[in-house]
């Protein structure tokens, strides 16, 4: 019988993907903040139904207090990069980073001047 | 309360729990897709938002109640709060370009990532059957002073994760502090902003915190011994405080101020005293057991008023008189 731990293990592998995906897609930063969130809080349920696919011990407390951390440690890290992609913007205009061969051109006009 | 739910589960094998987990995990790749891909960032951070709570749900159906309660505060509420609100402020600035890459890269990335899930979904399911840690923490628990497991593993087994997760907290809003202008700094946290009085705002922001103060607290006090704890206590107290500050009734506190640098450095500060009397008498960060229930409590009640503190102002972030062109 397929079990929820077996359901959501492969929900949060697909999040995972989801996430991984929308990350390298988009250069807007919020963006790739945000899925970056998608893709830590894929892994979170991929772990959490890790510790969840014993039907007679239940759910395993201790991957949950680590999920709870995480969950925490992700929200101080996403309130970091978002406070830096504002900055970044006021700092540039811009609220996407620049592309590689964009960046060598500048470079070479700094070393023509 | 935990087994017998299990044993419910498999007293019944019809069709309709599957089902369920089924639909709910199909809406959460729906919305997850949709926050990532969505065209507008707007609709991106709504999207992100309903995930959260579905996200919620699956902790529930996972028996991880703590972990639902902390998704749905944090994972939901104040991470969308928080990207909703960098959102306005590029706005502000005139910054939200949608550029995308060519249509080959993103087919090739979306097999790339399709790859690694699928990776990912065979690394799961040939796992070697679990032996779990439940067993474990279930002989020590009569001796951890709570009865939540989880809680016992937060605040005793694992403290030291803990412990390191409130500095976390601590060095994030540092890192948020330091991005202040020069001119800015020991304003109010976050953006000032004089935001019309919306009377639904307002009203929701008057009725609701004395409701939201008590379901924090309660939430410590019950996460002896059933789900709930700092985390989900101090999140609550923090939405309360959000509230309050964006309906307009209360200034967010001045940054640098002692009293808000004595408070959110107060529970690491707790903590970390318990644990160097445990050093002294044993072991860094070992509870005596017939201490342990009140020591436990007391390190949560400061830590739940340093992470409500810190929560809310890493949300508001750095102080920010007007946004500069």
């Amino acid at each position: 019988m397929i079990t929820s731990a077996m359901i959501f293990g492969l929900c949060g592998a697909a999040v995972i993907g989801i996430g991984l995906y929308g990350f390298v897609i988009h250069r807007n930063l919020l963006r790739r903040v945000l899925a970056f969130n998608v893709i830590g809080s894929g892994i979170f349920l991929l772990f959490g139904a890790m510790g969840y696919r014993s039907p007679i011990l239940g759910a395993d407390p201790v991957p949950q207090a680590l999920i709870i951390t995480g969950i925490v440690v992700a929200l101080s890290a996403t309130a970091l990069a978002v406070a830096l992609v504002v900055a970044y913007a006021r700092a540039t205009g811009q609220s996407t980073l620049p592309e590689d061969g964009a960046e060598h051109k500048t470079e070479d006009k700094a070393d023509e001047r | 309360m935990k087994s017998e739910s299990v044993t419910q589960a498999k007293k019944q094998p019809d069709m309709i729990e599957p089902l369920f987990d089924l639909i709910l995990s199909a809406l959460i790749l729906a919305t997850a897709l949709a926050a990532v891909t969505g065209r507008q960032v707007f609709r991106s951070v709504i999207f992100f938002i309903v995930y959260g709570v579905l996200i919620a749900m699956a902790w529930l159906r996972l028996g991880a109640l703590d972990v639902a309660l902390v998704e749905a505060a944090i994972g939901a509420g104040l991470t969308g709060v928080l990207l909703l609100g960098a959102l306005g402020r590029l706005k502000h600035l005139g910054q939200i370009s949608a550029t995308s890459l060519s249509i080959w890269f993103r087919v090739a990335m979306a097999f790339s990532a399709a790859g690694v899930s699928l990776g990912i979904s065979w690394a799961f399911i040939t796992l070697p059957e679990p032996v779990g840690l439940q067993a474990a923490v279930n002989t020590q628990l009569t001796i951890a002073g709570v009865e939540n497991p989880v809680t016992a593993v937060l605040l005793n087994f694992r403290a030291w994760d803990t412990l390191l997760e409130s500095v976390v907290l601590l060095v994030a809003l540092i890192g948020v502090w330091s991005l202040a202008q020069n001119e800015d700094w020991g304003m109010r946290a976050g953006l000032t902003t004089h935001s019309p009085s919306d009377e639904v705002l307002t009203s929701f922001a008057q009725i609701l915190p004395p409701v939201g103060l008590l379901v924090g607290v309660y939430l410590v006090w019950a996460g002896s011994s059933q789900p709930g704890g700092a985390f989900q206590g101090g999140t609550v107290l923090a939405a309360m405080a959000l509230l309050i500050v964006m309906a307009g009734l209360m200034a967010p506190p001045r940054v640098g101020s002692t009293a808000v640098r004595l408070i959110v450095v107060l529970g690491p500060a707790v903590f970390l005293a318990v644990a160097l009397t445990g050093a002294l008498s044993g072991q860094f960060l070992t509870l005596p057991p017939a201490m342990a229930k009140a020591l436990i409590l007391g390190i949560e009640l400061f830590l739940m008023l340093s992470i409500a503190a810190t929560l809310m102002l890493l949300v508001l972030g750095p102080p920010e008189s007007k946004a500069k062109q």
